[in-house]
């Protein structure tokens, strides 16, 4: 166990490692600066302040020397300062971070609280009625396109029914939980009808791929009831693929949901990194995407723990195989 | 509990959240009003890192020393009186290295004070002109602070600024102050001070501001909270409370509009104008629009080292090709004018005579038949040794309005024969390596903003074009070189008395409209939604916001 954990962090951090400087190289090799940006919107700077500016930001540097001293700084616990938001990295971080995780968690639960007994209950009938349906549905949201289904539930909740706010995340009304998740409730709601129907999807695949088992046609010839073979018998076996799909939107938990978060005016990671790379801000999006690619492995992590728990064949030590 | 239950029991509660909230309409109590922009400000400095969103918000929270008002005249915004030669505030001099100067003495109001309740003095003048001139600061654009080369402070609110340059714009000073209370420690360490200043610190400290309201809090990238000033020494504002809410996706912003999430979208940093005029179709009867055209100035730049652009008579065969007064109506419903040069035509140095290209299809085909390209073959011109006349226009990837302006313009050019492709790039790429380094081909459509008389000095002086012996400084992407040109910009920029001025401007435009080393488009409008119910709200034109008036905004009798 031991020893599978600390190969496991051995190999995160080499990932983080590379992960970082492919980030930074590839952001250097983005054509333009903040400087040029600059210029572009103020025709009276003149290349002397050009050139100042770029050796203000370092930008004068070459990509490898910029990023090594990145690096430096980094291990010593200074992370930097975000260029376009002018506070230190983790400050701004922080809270998108936080609005994220409770807009993409609040998502992932209730899709997962939907999603799974609706697969489970197509997979037990299959080719009937019920089945056809939940496919059908499971498609349509698997094919509406987010930005869309945000903008129908803005303007009928909000514009024609007036009964939940268009977007941002409250202030006027001085905060608290239950404002804070009255603004919530569209983009969750937009981000849970568009994950549904691929939980659904998997939840049926898996659960129809382990209804074929022999052990379940064992334990049905036992004479066990309907419910108890599914519940007691597929449901674990079948949840190994949806776990692993699971792990892999932990990652995405804190990455966000960039086209629901600009349509929503929600504050998250999503919005944040995209602005950041857009505007050169390298500290901010480097530590932003490290931090997602981090949770990714972690999420990784928790998906191999939980395979083990989910199969006693498998173990610590085939995992790490 | 079991899915279904549980699944019931979430819809029960966010029925009951909707039902227990309800949509905030700001209007109905209409002592708070919320503002909807499209842009967040990266910082809150004023003077580091420009950028519209930032000059409106701060509009309501201080004001510069002197600004344009909306009918384009200077006014005095903190001081007592604005500095003219002919009062005797402004003194033409000869600088201590021998050039031709001019000292300006402008005095802050004696009530002015910070909304901390700190006097505003001339030690805060002189702080922010020593941060602007640090190299390491962050200020951008330090041209100001390196002209302005000393400061008398004579008491606590009178001060003469030193430039070494007597320029007709000597009085329009747009200096925003920086407290020195509370920055001056910050400073200690100038390269550190643009992360340490308290903007960004403790951006709703009232000891920053000094205008009708204070930030009173900030929510990054999502909304600013602004309060009236109790120690505002102007007319009281109306509004209890401002909000100004950030929504980046404009039909997204349309809808909170609609919603009564947000009262009104602001013009300066709003949506665009097609939207807009597809909004008042649908809403204009719930809304107040106004167009107001100013001095962003769409154009399309020609690269004059392409040897096909280097001919004037195929310069002038591609504006008279286009149909420009027909996409303005047509496009823009006419709420867009057509440029013919670049001056605004509501500025008073506008040439009301000068040339015009009206749409000339027959004109353009016999300039470009004498330019040789007279043979038409597959619908497209070709010149004597079989060359096509082809080229590619460049614009901003996404932006809707130049895509389709460039759609129409490259379908008006086909029709004479001249074959031009599209090829869009993203704007940080656009701006970042195509434009600023001269590597379009032929066209790159884009728009420049500017003040009432802006001198175009970076943009037409052949001393300011980028090239990598001077690092790609200055903003002369055509390639233009006129030496009478050159001169003009130098003389303008010097020259104090208005008559002779104008007549400078009249020839500068004469040459600019028969050179073309510029395709002039049209002047982008703003479009300002408001409610019906708000009064007050002057759009400007210039990079000046409606905001600097903020506290005549009322709610309407």
């Amino acid at each position: 166990m031991i020893r599978y954990l600390t190969g496991r962090l051995f190999q995160s951090l080499v990932v983080l490692a590379v992960m970082s400087f492919v980030i930074y190289a590839l952001m250097g090799l983005m054509p333009g600066d903040p400087v040029d940006l600059m210029i572009s919107a103020d025709p009276d700077v003149t290349p002397a302040d050009a050139a100042r500016l770029r050796a203000l930001y370092g930008l004068d540097q070459p990509v490898l020397q910029r990023y090594g001293n990145w690096l430096a700084a980094a291990l010593s616990g200074d992370l930097g300062y975000s260029r376009t938001h002018a506070r230190p990295v983790l400050d701004v971080l922080w809270p998108a971070l936080g609005n994220t995780a409770r807009l993409l968690g609040a998502a992932l639960i209730l899709s997962l609280a939907v999603g799974l007994p609706a697969g489970i209950v197509a997979a037990t009938r299959p080719h009937s009625a019920i089945d056809y349906t939940i496919n059908l549905m499971a498609f349509a949201g698997v094919s509406v396109p987010p930005f869309w289904l945000a903008l129908l539930l803005i303007i009928l909740f909000a514009v024609m029914l007036g009964v939940l706010p268009a977007g941002g995340i409250g202030a006027l009304a001085g905060g608290g939980f239950w404002e804070s998740a009255r603004f919530a409730v569209l983009p969750v709601a937009s981000l849970t009808l568009a994950s549904i129907g691929g939980h659904t999807r998997y939840a049926r695949a898996a659960m129809i791929e382990t209804l074929r088992q022999d052990f379940i046609r064992t334990a049905r010839a036992k004479g066990l009831s309907r419910a108890r073979v599914v519940v007691g018998h597929a449901l674990r076996n079948a949840m190994i693929p949806v776990v692993t799909i699971v792990a892999l939107e932990f990652g995405y938990l804190f990455s966000g949901a960039l086209i629901t978060e600009t349509v929503f005016a929600f504050p998250g990671m999503g919005k944040l990194i995209f602005d950041a790379i857009m505007g050169n801000d390298f500290n901010l999006a480097l530590v932003a995407l490290l931090f997602a690619t981090a949770l990714t492995l972690f999420g990784n992590f928790l998906a191999d723990a939980a395979y083990v728990w989910l199969d006693p064949r498998i173990s610590f030590r085939s995992a790490n195989v | 509990m079991a899915p279904t239950a549980r699944l019931a029991a979430a819809l029960i509660v966010i029925v009951g959240l909707a039902l227990a909230g309800g949509s905030r309409g700001a209007s109905a109590a209409n002592d708070e009003l919320v503002i909807g922009l499209s842009q967040f400000p990266s910082t809150f400095h004023p003077n580091i890192d420009p950028m519209m969103a930032k000059t409106y918000i701060l509009g309501m929270t201080r004001r510069p020393l002197t600004a344009y008002d909306k009918d384009w005249g200077l006014v005095c915004m903190l001081c007592v009186e604005l500095p003219t030669v002919e009062n005797g505030l402004a003194v033409p001099e000869t600088t201590p290295d021998g050039k031709r100067g001019v000292a300006v003495t402008f005095t802050i109001p004696e009530e002015a004070v910070w909304g901390d309740g700190e006097p505003i003095t001339t030690e805060d003048v002189i702080f922010t002109w020593q941060i602007g001139r640090h190299p390491k600061s962050g200020v951008g654009n330090a041209e100001f602070y390196r002209s302005l080369y000393s400061i008398d402070a004579h008491d606590s609110k009178t001060f003469t600024l030193h430039f070494d340059k007597l320029t007709f714009d000597y009085n329009a000073i747009a200096l925003s102050l920086v407290p020195e209370h509370l920055d001056r420690a910050k400073f200690a360490d100038p390269q550190e001070y643009k992360h340490r200043t308290t903007f960004d610190t403790d951006t709703a400290n009232a000891g920053l501001y000094f205008g009708p309201y204070l930030i009173a809090d900030v929510v990054s990238g999502s909304h600013v909270v602004l309060e009236p000033n109790p120690k505002w020494w102007g007319a009281k504002p109306r509004f209890k409370r401002i909000m100004v809410r950030v929504v980046e996706n404009t039909a997204a912003l349309e809808a909170n509009l609609l919603s009564g999430a947000i009262d009104m979208i602001a013009g300066e940093v709003g949506i665009a104008i097609d939207q807009a005029l597809a909004f008042e179709k649908r809403h204009g009867q719930r809304f107040d629009i106004r167009y107001k055209p100013g001095l962003i100035y769409e154009h399309i730049d020609l690269n004059l080292d392409n040897p096909i652009l280097a001919d004037k008579r195929v310069r002038k065969a591609l504006v008279f090709a286009l149909d420009r007064e027909a996409i303005s109506r047509q496009l823009f419903e006419g709420r867009q004018p057509v440029a013919h040069s670049n001056v605004n035509p509501l500025d008073w140095v506008f040439a009301e005579e000068g040339l015009r290209y009206a749409y000339d299809p027959g004109r353009a085909d016999r300039l470009l038949d004498e330019a040789g390209w007279s043979t038409m073959l597959d619908g497209v011109r070709h010149n004597a040794d079989g060359a096509p006349l082809r080229f590619e226009i460049m614009t901003t990837a996404g932006n809707r309005t130049r895509e389709l302006v460039e759609q129409v313009l490259q379908s008006q050019w086909k029709a004479r024969g001249i074959d031009v492709r599209i090829r869009n790039e993203p704007a940080r790429v656009f701006f970042g390596k195509t434009v600023t380094e001269r590597r379009f081909g032929a066209m790159a459509m884009f728009a420049w903003i500017s003040s009432p008389e802006s001198v175009p000095r970076t943009t037409l002086h052949s001393a300011h074009i980028p090239m990598s012996e001077n690092n790609y400084g200055g903003q002369n992407y055509t390639g233009f070189k006129n030496a009478e040109v050159d001169s003009l910009v130098e003389r303008i920029e010097v020259e104090l008395d208005r008559e002779t001025r104008r007549g400078l401007w009249h020839r500068l435009q004469e040459i600019y409209v028969d050179e073309l080393p510029v395709i002039p488009l049209y002047f982008r409008a703003n479009a300002f939604v408001l409610p019906r119910w708000l009064a007050g709200v002057e759009p400007t034109g210039h990079q000046y916001p409606t905001t600097l008036w903020v506290e005549t905004w009322r709610t309407a009798p």
